[in-house]
């Protein structure tokens, strides 16, 4: 055995990784080159160095509470149980008041809420189903003309890339059983999906910030169209996104 | 989309419960471990946070695929392709030691006998182990990384790093000799205070 192979071997002897031939080799050299010996004891010191203890780091216990909350528990079975009983605490209600000005605040909530929980659960697939992008381009003049024919309106798509949102593609789905636009953004590894469903007529709005099973979402209505960003950066980048998004369209 | 990995796995279904359960039971006594892999391998704790929720997520869409056997190497794998995948040829894989949140760090060990001065000195040896650590280059960081602070073995490593045993080897020969380099010239240079 020569130096260069020692040098590599030693280290297999220091974690206890060599076979038994040849640490007896390792042995034999190093009992007749004083440099090797005296490069082993100082990598067997700086290994004892090396206390795990001291080099670690500790997970923030946000962190640990993020990723307990983003995956699916019992919590979230319990969850929609109690929407159930709040569907039927609804129906009682709307006997009761019946016809009164209350009953369609209620029932349009209701709504509101169904909808944004099929926004979340496209954006949730769209992340699962290998379904992220029909079409794939950083490019908003490829990714706009792409829905022509496929929706009846062409939904807005800007490149934010300069403000850190990179625009990857889009994609047709469905919410609430209408086809509608998914403009698909990164923002540094979390993916944002940027809804799009035509909705003639209908009056601008303006943001409002809602958080359904740990995802944010941005609603906003403008030129005919009901807007949702969805992701699961948090709120103020989300908000951001969309006001990055409204000023890049008005430009 | 070059650079984001697509994820596989089925729809979502809140019902599985009982899969989401083994799986936190599995993978989340691990979590310091990941987020000390991120730490080393990523510049800041905002970005470590990211990556090792994203590595988490991933996992559990993909914990189907998991054959047995220790989950660690398995999920160190995944964190490392989150890291290579969001910030390829980006400047944020240099790991800076920012000595503001040190807070973050664990807290430093005391063994049970030590004077305040010994207890100084082992604080102080690893400060500036970290630092040296975390300027080695990335290649070699995450041997001493997956060797030293996390012990896998030399085929848990291979896995991890997808090469061969005697890249593993000959990397980490390279990893201690550079970071034996770097200490002596630190230790030697007075950096004592």
């Amino acid at each position: 055995m020569n130096c260069d192979e020692a040098s590599i071997l030693m280290h297999a002897l220091i974690d206890g990784e060599l076979d038994a031939g040849h640490a007896r080799e390792l042995e034999t050299h190093i009992a007749t080159c004083a440099g090797c010996a005296a490069r082993l004891r100082e990598f067997h010191e700086l290994h004892k160095m090396m206390t795990p203890a001291g080099l670690r780091y500790t997970a923030p216990a946000s962190l640990r509470v993020s990723i307990e909350g983003k995956l699916p528990a019992p919590r979230l079975a319990a969850a929609s149980r109690r929407s159930v009983l709040r569907g039927f605490a609804v129906g009682a209600t709307a006997s009761a008041l019946a016809a009164s000005g209350l009953l369609v605040m209620v029932m349009r909530g209701d709504d509101e809420r169904r909808v944004l929980g099929e926004v979340v659960s496209a954006h949730l697939r769209s992340l699962q189903a290998q379904h992220l992008t029909d079409v794939v381009s950083t490019d908003q003049h490829t990714v706009k003309p792409w829905f022509n024919g496929r929706l009846d309106v062409a939904p807005p798509v800007a490149e934010l890339t300069a403000q850190g949102f990179t625009l990857l593609g889009g994609r047709l789905d469905y919410v609430d059983a209408k086809p509608v636009a998914a403009i698909v953004y990164r923002r540094r590894v979390h993916i944002i999906n940027l809804f799009c469903a035509p909705a003639p007529g209908s009056a601008n709005r303006s943001a409002t910030m809602e958080s359904l099973h740990g995802f944010n979402v941005r609603r906003w209505s403008e030129n005919g169209l009901n807007l949702w960003a969805v992701s699961d950066i948090n709120a103020d980048e989300l908000m951001e996104f969309g006001e990055k998004f409204e000023a890049a369209l008005r430009q | 989309m070059a650079g984001y990995p697509m994820m596989a796995g089925g729809v979502v279904d809140l019902s599985e419960g009982g899969k989401a359960e083994r799986f936190k039971a599995l993978a989340l006594p691990h979590l310091d471990d990941v987020y000390t892999l991120a730490r080393y391998l990523l510049r800041g704790a905002s970005d470590a946070d990211d990556a090792v929720q994203e590595c988490y997520l991933r996992a559990f869409r993909h914990f189907d695929t998991f054959r047995g056997g220790p989950i660690k190497p398995w999920l160190f794998a995944i964190l490392r392709n989150v890291c290579h995948a969001a910030y390829a040829g980006s400047a944020r894989l240099v790991f800076t030691a920012d000595g503001a949140d040190e807070s973050q760090a664990a807290p430093i060990w005391r063994e049970h006998g030590d004077t305040p001065e010994q207890a100084m000195l082992r604080r102080h040896e690893s400060e500036t182990m970290r630092r040296l650590i975390g300027e080695l280059p990335a290649e070699f960081r995450e041997m001493i990384v997956l060797r030293e602070i996390n012990d896998l073995s030399y085929r848990d490593i291979a896995t991890v790093i997808e090469a061969p045993i005697g890249t593993v080897m000959s990397r980490l020969a390279r990893a201690r000799g550079m970071l034996r380099e770097a200490w002596i010239a630190a230790e030697g240079g007075g950096v004592s205070r």
